[in-house]
């Protein structure tokens, strides 16, 4: 039997991630768990692939990361959007919403 | 601010290690925990929740490596972690290394001196402000297509007549000497017109340049002084200008020093330039010994400024000489063409040959490193089932490969610097620029270039193969039974250096064939045990009429009673000497054929030269010594120009004027043989012989021929002495020997032919030991297939066979390739080639003979080894 696949879309990490940190800070997991819930289950997000991910955007300016102490007292680190990452989500949304709508256009047109 | 995060991001990381490997294990931890505790939520219990996550996730450890191994820094520690690697590896195999780092260094290190020595005569734009737009003038024989630098008189009607030019100037040697305080030297110098040093834009560093005042005919005695000459012989003394100093018994103001860095290409060993203050009457205006130089007009291409100076000088010529000027162009060439011209092709030959010796130096590291990568298959496989992917042990090979590439480059810069100075020494005296050749940042930055690029090129293979290997069969079999891929890739490595040593040895072959052919070309004249100087008068004690004719017999009486002396005498121009003096022989018409003019060499003669030659004569007589000043004038031609103008009719009795029109004829009273004047290559040997004494102008330097009992070499500081005892101020240079001479005059061949032997041979050692490589490995891997054979009853000599048969075997195709490679490659010497084609098959079969032999033995080593095998413990050894 197949496995369905469960991938994230080449190069759409970056916007998924800024997009589920637009509505509140949150940890790796709560990102990844949140992708999960929202895409029904569509798209899994690989721990590797989202840490690394963080990390980038972090360096790129987009993400502010900070550790928080959590009830277990275990350390989290917790991750904020910044004004650039705002801008950048903008930015990538308008790209993709028109490259989206390209080739659903595409795929609907008649041979 | 991005940059900045990322910088200092990791930065913090390299600097806090630990620190950054705690937060990265923190963080995974977390999304580990809180994953388990999702299952758990679903009611999973804490064990099934755990094993459930690690499912879904897969290993903490692994995880964490891959989070902690992005971002720049970690590139870097990786590369840091590789090299001392690396220097591990490469510390425990020295012999490996050393063989490695000493093939590479010998590559690197002669393709940079060469390439530093290349660079500023082909490359490198010309030191002058807007090189580019500095052109020289030629006047073009339609007949023969040779150069002719310029008259004065085509100087001043260009410089009327164009509008492509911002300056124009004519320059010709001088060689004053400079007597003072100091012993007198004889210095190398230029006349040059007012204009020369705006046509090359260098203005000098002290005092003034010259001024139109300064250049006309009887015009005030100035100077203007090299650096060099300026440091050597007043100290730097700033104070020099304006001060007198003493040439030629004359007094010379000094007006200015050059700058420092001041190259003057157009006459590398000039030291001082005078105003060139021609002289105009006495109808020399038209005689070819000047050079002409121009800087072009902003906006000017060289294209437009040659076509506007061929239609103004034939404008010129049809005004000022509508008859004596036979076909010719008038061409303005890019000063770079020039200096590049003639050693152009020869120094591109030159570079392709050391590419080729890198080149096959590194398929020679290749091959050792395809060894190496067998040895170290296990260790592969082993980093490989760990965990080690693909890119990282391609990584680590060429880390490894860089490193030894840069060993190699740092000891090649060594032998760079050894080269250059061993390649200025053997530097034949035409080579443009040689003050130039030093090993500077662009020779550096070549080096660094070369040495990545060959780092890459001989490392690429050996990697890709080496990781392409399948660690499982590897570690399963554990043995070196399998091999046949790269033994394989050794062979191909195998035949490629045999073809291209074999490019190297037809190059350097055909070279010495063609400097052989050439040593064995008929001169004209007997060129051995034969002593020549040439003698200068300067002063003003030669302004008297007749006072350098009667200093010229004097000396030649004194030379002649030298004892051991048995033939002397004089000549204005020397064959094979680099003199060149050439006029037009115009021949009064015959009843059989029109007047007409050619070009021919002038020698102006004492009578006895011929004879001291010993060019035979063709028909009539020689000079007597009734053929002096004041009896009939008489000319000898030479068989060329005879055939030239007679075309086998009797030249005897005809007449001929030398140099202007106007001029009285010589008698033709005699034929002589033909003598190469220009070199042993050349062949043209049109030429007119006339008694000095019958000629209208002295020359003011004659050479002196000298024949003699015995070694006439010994007989140098007698004719000196002779010479002096009749006026002790007159220079005396260029003492040789003619044999010296003839050999000086191949001297860029040989320099070429000198650099292709060095390179064919270590290509030949390199392809030697490439063979002997592959042969070891190969016998070595088969020592248990050998062991069977012979224990199956296979003969020593059998084994021998087999094995000398598969080195032959890579030989031969290499040689196939090799000789097919040569006859296109050849191409590139063609120019360089005398009497001899490039597709020479006699040099062509001794190469590959030679190449048969070195592969024979090369193979000779390991077959024997393979022959003495002993079966039975090769087969226990398993």
């Amino acid at each position: 039997m197949d496995e369905t696949n469960t991938d994230v879309i080449q190069g759409t990490l970056d916007m998924l991630i800024l997009k589920t940190l637009s509505l509140e800070p949150m940890h790796g997991f709560g990102i990844s768990r949140r992708i999960e819930q929202i895409s029904r289950g569509v798209f899994k997000v690989n721990p590797g692939s989202l840490l690394t991910a963080l990390q980038r955007l972090e360096r790129a300016g987009w993400l502010d990361a900070e550790w928080r102490q959590t009830e277990n007292s275990r350390r989290a680190r917790y991750y904020t959007l910044t004004r650039a990452g705002r801008k950048q989500l903008e930015k990538e949304t308008e790209d993709w919403t028109r490259r989206a709508a390209a080739v659903a256009r595409l795929l609907k047109a008649e041979g | 601010m991005s940059l900045w995060r990322q910088i200092t991001r990791g930065l913090r990381v390299l600097a806090h290690r630990t620190t950054a490997d705690q937060d990265v294990a923190d963080e995974v931890q977390h999304y580990f925990e809180q994953a388990v505790a999702a299952h758990a939520a679903r009611g999973l219990s804490p064990g099934e929740a755990a094993r459930a996550a690690r499912l879904e996730l897969g290993s903490v450890l692994g995880v964490r490596e891959q989070v902690r191994g992005s971002g720049w820094e970690n590139a870097i520690e990786t590369l840091f972690a590789d090299l001392r690697f690396a220097v591990r590896r490469l510390r425990a195999e020295p012999v490996f290394t050393v063989v490695t780092v000493l093939t590479v260094a010998l590559g690197i290190g002669a393709t940079t001196a060469i390439f530093s020595a290349v660079n500023p005569i082909l490359f490198e734009p010309l030191p002058y402000p807007q090189p580019d737009r500095i052109a020289t003038i030629w006047e073009v024989s339609s007949t023969d297509g040779s150069l002719n630098g310029g008259t004065f008189g085509m100087y001043r009607g260009l410089e009327e007549r164009t509008r492509s030019f911002d300056a124009i100037a004519v320059f010709k040697p001088w060689q004053p000497t400079m007597t003072g305080p100091d012993q007198p030297e004889r210095l190398e110098g230029q006349r040059v017109s007012a204009q020369y040093f705006r046509c090359l834009g260098v203005p000098p560093r002290l005092g003034r340049g010259l001024q139109a005042s300064d250049d006309r005919l009887h015009g005030p005695n100035v100077v203007i002084l090299s650096d060099r000459l300026w440091r050597r012989r007043f100290g730097g003394d700033r104070s020099i200008v304006g001060r007198p100093i003493t040439l030629d018994g004359e007094s010379f103001a000094v007006i200015g020093v050059m700058p420092k860095g001041f190259e003057n290409v157009l006459a590398p060993a000039a030291e001082l330039w005078a105003p060139l203050q021609y002289d105009m009457t006495q109808g020399r205006a038209w005689g070819h010994h000047l050079r002409t130089v121009a800087r072009l007009r902003p906006g000017v291409s060289v294209g437009q400024a040659s076509q506007e100076v061929d239609l103004a000088a034939h404008a010129v010529l049809k005004e000022q000489r509508p008859e004596t000027y036979g076909e010719v162009k008038f061409v303005a060439t890019a000063l770079h063409d020039d200096v590049t011209r003639g050693v152009g092709p020869a120094l591109l030959a030159i570079l392709g040959a050391v590419v080729l010796v890198l080149v096959i130096a590194c398929v020679n590291v290749t091959n050792l490193l395809i060894a190496r990568g067998v040895r170290r298959r296990g260790e592969f496989a082993l980093r490989a089932a760990l965990g080690a992917g693909r890119n990282r042990l391609i990584r680590q090979l060429l880390t490894e490969s860089l490193l030894l590439a840069a060993m190699g480059g740092v000891v090649g810069m060594a032998v760079a610097s050894l080269g250059v100075r061993a390649l200025v020494v053997l530097s034949p005296p035409g080579l443009p620029r040689v003050g130039a050749i030093g090993v500077d940042r662009t020779v550096l930055a070549f080096g660094l270039v070369i040495t990545t690029l060959t780092g890459l090129a001989f490392g690429l293979i050996p990697a890709l193969q080496a990781a392409r290997s399948d660690p499982q069969r590897e570690l399963q079999e554990g043995s070196r039974r399998s091999a046949g891929g790269h033994r394989q890739a050794r062979g191909a490595l195998v035949v490629a250096e045999v073809a291209l040593a074999l490019v190297l040895l037809v190059s350097a072959g055909l070279l010495l064939r063609s400097l052989d052919h050439l040593f064995a070309v008929a001169v004209g004249f007997d060129s051995s045990n034969l002593l020549t100087m040439q003698v200068q008068t300067s002063g003003p004690r030669f302004d008297a009429e007749g006072s350098e004719a009667r200093f010229f017999s004097q000396a030649l009486a004194a030379v002649q009673r030298v004892p051991g002396v048995t033939a002397a005498a004089f000549t204005n121009q020397l064959p094979l000497s680099g003199d060149l003096d050439e006029y037009g022989a115009h021949f009064e018409a015959s009843p059989a054929r029109l007047a007409e003019s050619y070009s021919a060499f002038r020698y102006a003669v004492s009578p006895g030269y011929l004879e001291t030659m010993r060019i035979p004569l063709r028909r009539s007589r020689l000079f007597v010594e009734t053929d002096r000043a004041g009896a009939p004038l008489v000319a000898i031609i030479s068989e060329s120009l005879a055939r030239l103008r007679f075309r086998g009719a009797d030249p005897i009795g005809q007449r001929l004027r030398i140099g202007p029109m106007d001029g009285p004829p010589y008698t033709i009273v005699g034929v002589v043989a033909d003598v190469r004047q220009m070199s042993l290559a050349v062949s043209r040997a049109e030429a007119v012989y006339i008694p000095a004494s019958q000629w209208p102008f002295a020359d003011s330097a004659m050479s002196l021929v000298i024949r003699g009992r015995g070694d006439a070499a010994a007989l140098a500081p007698a004719v000196r002495a002779a010479v002096w005892s009749v006026d002790e101020d007159q220079p005396i240079v260029r003492v040789a020997m003619m044999d010296s001479l003839l050999a000086a005059s191949q001297a860029e061949r040989r320099f070429a032919l000198i650099l292709f032997e060095v390179f064919s041979l270590a290509a030949l050692l390199l392809a030697a030991a490439g063979i002997y490589g592959v042969m070891t490995g190969s016998v070595a891997e088969r020592t248990r297939e050998i062991g069977i054979r012979s224990a199956l009853g296979a003969t020593r000599q059998g084994i021998l066979a087999l094995v000398i048969r598969q080195g032959m075997t890579l030989t031969g195709v290499g040689v196939a390739i090799g000789a097919a490679g040569a006859a296109a490659a050849t191409r590139a010497i063609a120019a360089m080639l005398f009497g001899v084609s490039r597709l020479d098959p006699v040099t062509y079969l001794a190469v590959i003979a030679l190449l048969a032999g070195v592969a024979i033995l090369a193979c000779g080593v390991p077959a024997w080894r393979a022959a003495r095998v002993d079966p039975a413990s090769t087969l226990r050894a398993e």
